[in-house]
């Protein structure tokens, strides 16, 4: 029997499990995916907005900033990759600033602090290398970017040091009410919880409609991406925002926390909640849309191109309430953007609604919000790195050559809690396959050492999901073996 | 009088040859095209005999790697090219192997051995 | 701060033969660091024939060739650290090191051989749209795990790219069980040797798709289906030309990139069109006692031609600590003319050609019947008649001292000229 049950475990299961961890509660985190942080949260634009987007008034608005406000204490106690680098809204024509104007209204009544409209001479001095033609931009020193995938593991990571238990490859398939709360059917058996928070992402309304009359419908939105070298990392050194029109926001340009450059994304109604394919047009548009701010930008250096899906709802809002019939279900649905930089906001905001519902829970005296500290081992001193080999020679063999990850830094990130056990979980892990050669050298390097860990066959080793195999099985054992005892021994010299 | 064009693959230079098959009393080949009497010989082969080298590997033990490289020490009819694959399935090794060493003498009764590539 | 004469970076094919030629030529401080578990790089994997036809006068495999190159490094008693990885090279040519046996290692070097060697093209960075579905592998790496490791990586499989990796492993796969569906070539010929295409793909029918592209690929957990399309004379997929080819892997042989991120860090000059170091007749790069061969320097197509020109690079780094090697001010330029990609070398010290230089290109096209022609300004030096070219094969032209010296201007250009019909 589980006190709480969260369904998925994307940035904001994950943030709310995390802030459940803090109480003395028995809570439980499901997930269909072979890892957490697996949906929207591994394919976004990884920034932490400032707020000045989102309607007055909406849960959007509330939330973002609030949210904003947290990332420092937060990325601090757990390790995650955060960078508060501001945003510029950059503009091309007086109708543009007009806009911006009213952006940066909007802003103020959010509570968005230090926003500023800024003119073509001051744009350039932030971002030489973006068009001439900008003749102002709206700057949002309060923006960032961070990690969403490694905030979410990471937020995953000390919910379970905190007492939390997850669940991967665990796919609710019914719901049901009953006297002490629900039973939740998944494919791996059931079991009973007194409260249930949907944080269901791409798949919300089905979760909310296994046991609720259908109150809205997730519309998959989505949005491609293309990432590009190193050493093209620092052509901006800010979120570099289109202003918003009619049609749409228009693509971003931004540096990643890892040194890598981020053009993206598209928007593209899709039908398919799984629908994350790149296509030939969208990539072709997003090097279009690109130009217009970046003109001279090399787009050769791109090292990938991936898709993320939004979970939108008509409404454009956040989804944050209990359902109004079922006591104890909590929708934390359609959460679009700015949902990566609402999600310690929303965090708190569902165990508060939690409380009220059933009265106040116990804070645990041993509550650690600190994340075990995570090996950055490129980043220490030469004497750090010394002491470490000595002490951990796995310290001392580069297995990723692009990003220069080692051995030891794999093995611990495998180890951990909610650690590794994929391919892709690793690279997301330790960033091991994420440079220019994208796995290329180090791929069969990391399954050895995921086959040596997790003490499994390297054919068993997957890419992503438990279907992703990479390996078909050894050479040389092929179907010609069971009739080939014809063949005579073999003859060796020496 | 027939011809038949064809790259020679005897190195990789991959000269454009032609072969002239001359069929009056005995049968004749004549090569054009090559630039070395490597691609005469592999002209006239490839209308008689055409043979491959096979390069595979075969399985061993108490080695740093789990398979070792082989190779046929001549080449191989083409159509003997699987039935050798078959048969180097079947190996098992040992190591230590140096490079040379015979694996399978006298492959298929070609009277061709599959030798060792390298030293494990 | 361990010091050494030379440091060669890079234990494969061209960072031994670098070694050993500079321990031949006097040079006796010699230390190659290899970030992998043996020496002998790329060759190991290749396990394939082919190799060794203008170096040892007969037809070696991969690891063969390695082979002996080994044996000859340690009968010199040339000294190797494996496992070993360069975190970073200076200009005054320090280098830093790591392992899991001596941590982290500096060293000072009086000249440095960089013998990097390559990195195979990506997915990503040939914006091939489609899911991220598992079963999509580089040629070298899937040659690598099946050659090396003992692994299948798939049953049914397509290859883009028709380089000689591609059409390699097309056999490779077909021989170990797999049905090898097509390549995939988006130019109008196919980028590797003529006689692998032979041997590889019409031995065993495997189609050659040229003019063609992947413009999908399907599947959510692997591979599932691979779109193909023709393209027009612009490569772009032609409408209705769609294929598909129900497949679990693709393979992809989209070209090779010299890594050159430590060069970078040292600040040396890369060319644009190489993507590797610009080099003297020595091998040396921008950077004075840092020299480079092999494919970091431009990607080639036979190893033999690896070796020859890391012979050189060994023996003038030999020379340079011995400060044999002449540093004279006005060097002369290679320019590449009308359609030649590069030329290396791309500078010319003639104080240091003995009695001739071989200049390396590639063209930019197919060309039947062609001309390559050298001119100084407008006088031409050599003309070589040519019945066939193809940006797949390296071609080399030997200049001798005598012409070079007759070179009055700062640069000589080769350019390509298509004979009259």
């Amino acid at each position: 029997m589980y006190d709480v049950t969260i369904i998925g475990g994307g940035i904001i299961g994950t943030a709310i499990a995390r802030e459940l961890s803090r109480y003395k509660l028995n809570t439980i985190l499901v997930d269909k995916e072979n890892d957490v942080a697996n949906g929207t949260t591994k394919a976004n634009s990884a920034i932490v907005h400032a707020g000045y987007d989102a309607k007055v008034g909406t849960l959007k608005a509330k939330t973002n900033v609030a949210g904003n406000a947290m990332f420092d204490t937060l990325c601090k106690e757990l390790g995650v990759p955060f960078k508060r680098i501001g945003s510029l809204v950059v503009a091309f024509s007086e109708e543009e600033m007009v806009t911006l104007k009213e952006l940066y209204e909007q802003g103020k009544i959010n509570g968005v602090p230090n926003l500023e409209i800024i003119q073509q001479e001051d744009v350039r001095k932030i971002e030489p290398n973006l068009s001439k033609e900008i003749i102002g931009a709206l700057y949002a020193p309060s923006a960032g970017i961070v990690g969403p995938w490694e905030l979410a593991i990471a937020l995953a990571e000390n919910a379970v040091e905190n007492g939390v238990e997850i669940r991967l490859n665990t796919e609710v398939t019914a719901i049901e009410k009953n006297q002490e709360g629900f039973l939740v059917t998944t494919d791996e058996g059931h079991f009973q919880t007194k409260y249930i928070i949907n944080c269901g992402g791409l798949f919300a309304d089905r979760i909310n409609n296994m046991v609720n009359t259908p109150s809205f419908k997730i519309l998959p939105n989505r949005g491609e991406y293309n990432l590009f070298d190193k050493s093209v990392g620092n052509y901006v050194n800010s979120v570099v925002f289109q202003t918003p029109t009619k049609h749409g926001k228009g693509v971003l340009v931004l540096p990643t926390v890892h040194g890598n450059l981020l053009i993206g994304p598209t928007a593209e109604a899709v039908d398919e909640p799984r629908a994350v394919e790149t296509t030939i047009g969208g990539l072709k548009y997003l090097k279009e849309k690109a130009q217009k701010v970046v003109p001279n930008f090399p787009f050769s250096t791109v090292i990938t191109s991936f898709a993320g899906l939004r979970a939108k709802v008509a409404t454009n809002d956040f989804i944050i309430e209990e359902s109004k019939e079922s006591k104890g279900f909590i929708n934390v649905a359609a959460i679009d953007s700015p949902g990566l930089s609402a999600a310690p906001a929303i965090g708190k905001m569902v165990v508060e609604m939690l409380k009220e519902i059933a009265g106040n829970f116990q804070g645990k005296e041993d509550f650690n919000p600190n994340r075990r500290p995570v090996i950055n081992f490129m980043e220490l001193s030469n004497e750090e790195k010394a002491a470490m080999i000595e002490k951990d020679p796995r310290y001392g063999r580069i297995i990723c050559r692009c990003e220069e990850i080692t051995e030891g830094e794999i093995v611990d990130i495998i180890n951990r809690k909610a650690g590794a056990t994929n391919l892709d979980a690793v690279k997301r892990r330790a960033r091991a396959g994420a440079g220019r050669c994208q796995g290329g050298f180090c791929g069969p390097r990391v399954m050895e050492i995921l086959a040596r860990e997790l003490n499994v066959d390297i054919t068993e080793v997957v890419k992503d999901s438990k279907s992703s195999y990479l390996l078909t099985g050894p050479t040389k054992s092929s179907k010609h073996q069971e009739d080939s005892d014809q063949l005579v021994a073999v003859s060796q010299d020496k | 009088m027939m011809k038949t064009s064809m790259v020679c693959i005897a190195c990789p230079l991959g000269c454009k040859m032609e072969v002239e098959t001359i069929t009056n009393g005995n049968t004749r080949y004549i090569v054009t095209g090559n630039k070395c009497p490597r691609g005469e010989k592999y002209g006239v082969k490839e209308m008689t005999n055409p043979t491959r080298m096979v390069t595979s590997t075969v399985k061993i033990k108490n080695a740093h790697l789990s398979r070792l490289p082989v190779r046929t020490s001549d080449a191989i009819p083409k159509d003997k090219i699987f039935e050798c694959m078959k048969e180097l399935e079947a190996v098992q090794l040992d190591g230590p192997i140096k490079v040379g060493d015979v694996i399978i003498k006298n492959l298929l009764g070609l009277e061709i051995d599959v030798i060792a590539t390298r030293s494990m | 701060m361990e010091k050494y004469d030379i440091v060669v970076i890079g234990g494969g094919p061209a960072g031994l033969a670098a070694a050993i030629e500079a321990k031949e030529n006097g040079a006796s401080n010699i230390l190659i660091i290899e970030r992998d578990r043996e020496l002998g790089g790329i060759l190991q994997q290749c396990i394939h024939n082919g190799f060794g036809l203008h170096v040892f006068k007969e037809e070696l495999t991969g690891p063969e060739y390695a082979e002996r190159f080994i044996c000859e490094l340690k009968k010199q008693g040339i000294r190797y650290k494996l496992d070993t990885m360069v975190l970073d090279i200076t200009e005054d040519k320090k280098v830093m090191a790591i392992n899991t046996v001596d941590g982290l290692i500096e060293i000072e070097a009086k000249a440095i051989v960089l013998a990097m060697g390559c990195r195979e093209r990506t997915r990503g960075a040939i914006n091939i749209p489609g899911t991220r579905a598992a079963g999509i592998f580089t040629a070298g790496t899937a040659q690598r795990f099946i050659n090396m490791e003992g692994y299948m990586v798939g049953k049914n499989v397509l290859i883009l790219g028709s380089g000689d990796i591609g059409l390699i492993m097309a056999r490779r796969m077909t021989l170990e069980g797999a049905r090898v569906h097509g390549v995939v070539e988006i130019m109008p010929y196919s980028g590797g040797l003529t006689r692998n295409i032979v041997q590889c793909l019409e031995d065993y029918q495997i189609p050659l798709y040229l003019s063609h592209t992947i413009i999908d690929i399907k599947g959510r957990d692997r591979i599932e289906e691979v779109i193909i399309a023709q393209v027009d004379e612009n490569r772009r997929p032609i409408d209705g030309t769609e294929e598909s080819f129900k497949c679990d892997t693709l393979l992809l042989s989209v070209g090779l990139i010299p890594e050159n991120e430590l060069s970078k860090s040292a600040g040396i000059k890369i060319d644009p069109i190489t993507g590797g170091p610009i080099v003297n007749e020595s091998m040396e790069t921008s950077v004075e006692g840092i020299f480079a061969c092999g494919n970091v320097v431009h990607v080639h197509d036979l190893v033999d031609w690896v070796t020859e020109e890391s012979r050189k690079a060994g023996k003038n780094a030999s020379a340079y600590v011995q400060d044999r090697l002449i540093r004279e001010k006005k060097p002369i330029s290679t320019s590449a003319g009308k359609g030649v990609r590069y030329i290396v070398p791309q500078k010319i010290r003639l104080e240091n050609v003995e009695k001739n230089l071989d200049l390396m290109l590639r063209v930019d096209n197919v060309y039947h019947r062609a001309k390559l022609v050298v001119k100084d300004n407008d006088k031409i030096i050599k003309v070589i008649k040519k019945n066939h070219l193809a940006p797949g094969e390296m071609e080399s032209i030997t200049l001798n001292l005598e012409d070079l010296e007759r070179v009055v201007g700062k640069e000589i250009t080769v350019a390509l000229q298509q004979e009259e019909v």
